[in-house]
């Protein structure tokens, strides 16, 4: 059952692989590798308990945040063209 | 006892390859980039606490219950939070639906 689930996320992953070398938009591609980290968690996990080691869960909680930070901080750089900047001004009697 | 969890385990984890499977085909298949957010986000959530859901009957009252659900947390947390930055910022980057038919901006019309 663990092989079938490993198997499904490798063509999901595939499939996400795919659509970051074909997207038409920086979006899409972002997207696509916001995807691939988030498989990539869940196949750490799935391998853990296929080979009976539950340890790779560790492995698996550090690579939830790091992907985390890293889709972030790509969307910061292609929103704002800079990564030091705080973002826009806020408005007037705004939020 | 046993066949019981394994069953459920293996119920949770089949339709989470189910999911797994129509999320991936969306994400390659849909016309633009909203509705791949959409294939996107079956796949980051719903796939991902059915298939966590599924480890956690194999792994039963442990520790490794525990790591599970902390990560299940952690990616309930993120990966909406990723998914919204990332339609925001394609929205402010002048991106709009394929579908959308008047010209109003919707995030201007709201006073923000």
């Amino acid at each position: 059952m663990f092989a079938a689930a490993s198997a499904a996320l490798l063509a999901t992953m595939a499939f996400a692989l795919t659509r970051a070398f074909l997207g038409p938009t920086i979006y899409d591609r972002i997207l696509a590798v916001n995807v691939f980290g988030t498989k990539t968690v869940l196949i750490i996990a799935v391998i853990g308990f296929l080979m009976g080691r539950p340890d790779f869960l560790d492995v698996a909680l550090v690579y939830a945040l790091i992907n985390f930070i890293g889709v972030l901080t790509a969307l910061k750089v292609f929103k704002y063209r800079d990564l030091g900047t705080a973002g826009p001004a806020p408005k007037e009697g705004g939020s | 006892m046993d066949l019981l969890l394994d069953l459920l385990s293996w119920l949770t984890i089949g339709i989470g390859m189910v999911f797994l499977f129509a999320g991936g085909i969306g994400l390659l298949r849909m016309p633009d980039f909203y509705t791949r957010c959409h294939a996107a986000g079956i796949t980051d959530t719903g796939a991902m606490l059915l298939l966590i859901v599924g480890l956690m009957f194999q792994a039963g009252l442990s520790f490794v219950t525990v790591k599970l659900a902390l990560i299940m947390v952690f990616l309930l947390f993120t990966s909406p939070t990723a998914t919204h930055a990332l339609a925001q910022a394609a929205y402010t980057g002048g991106m709009r639906p394929e579908s959308a038919q008047d010209e109003t901006d919707p995030l201007e019309e709201a006073g923000s």
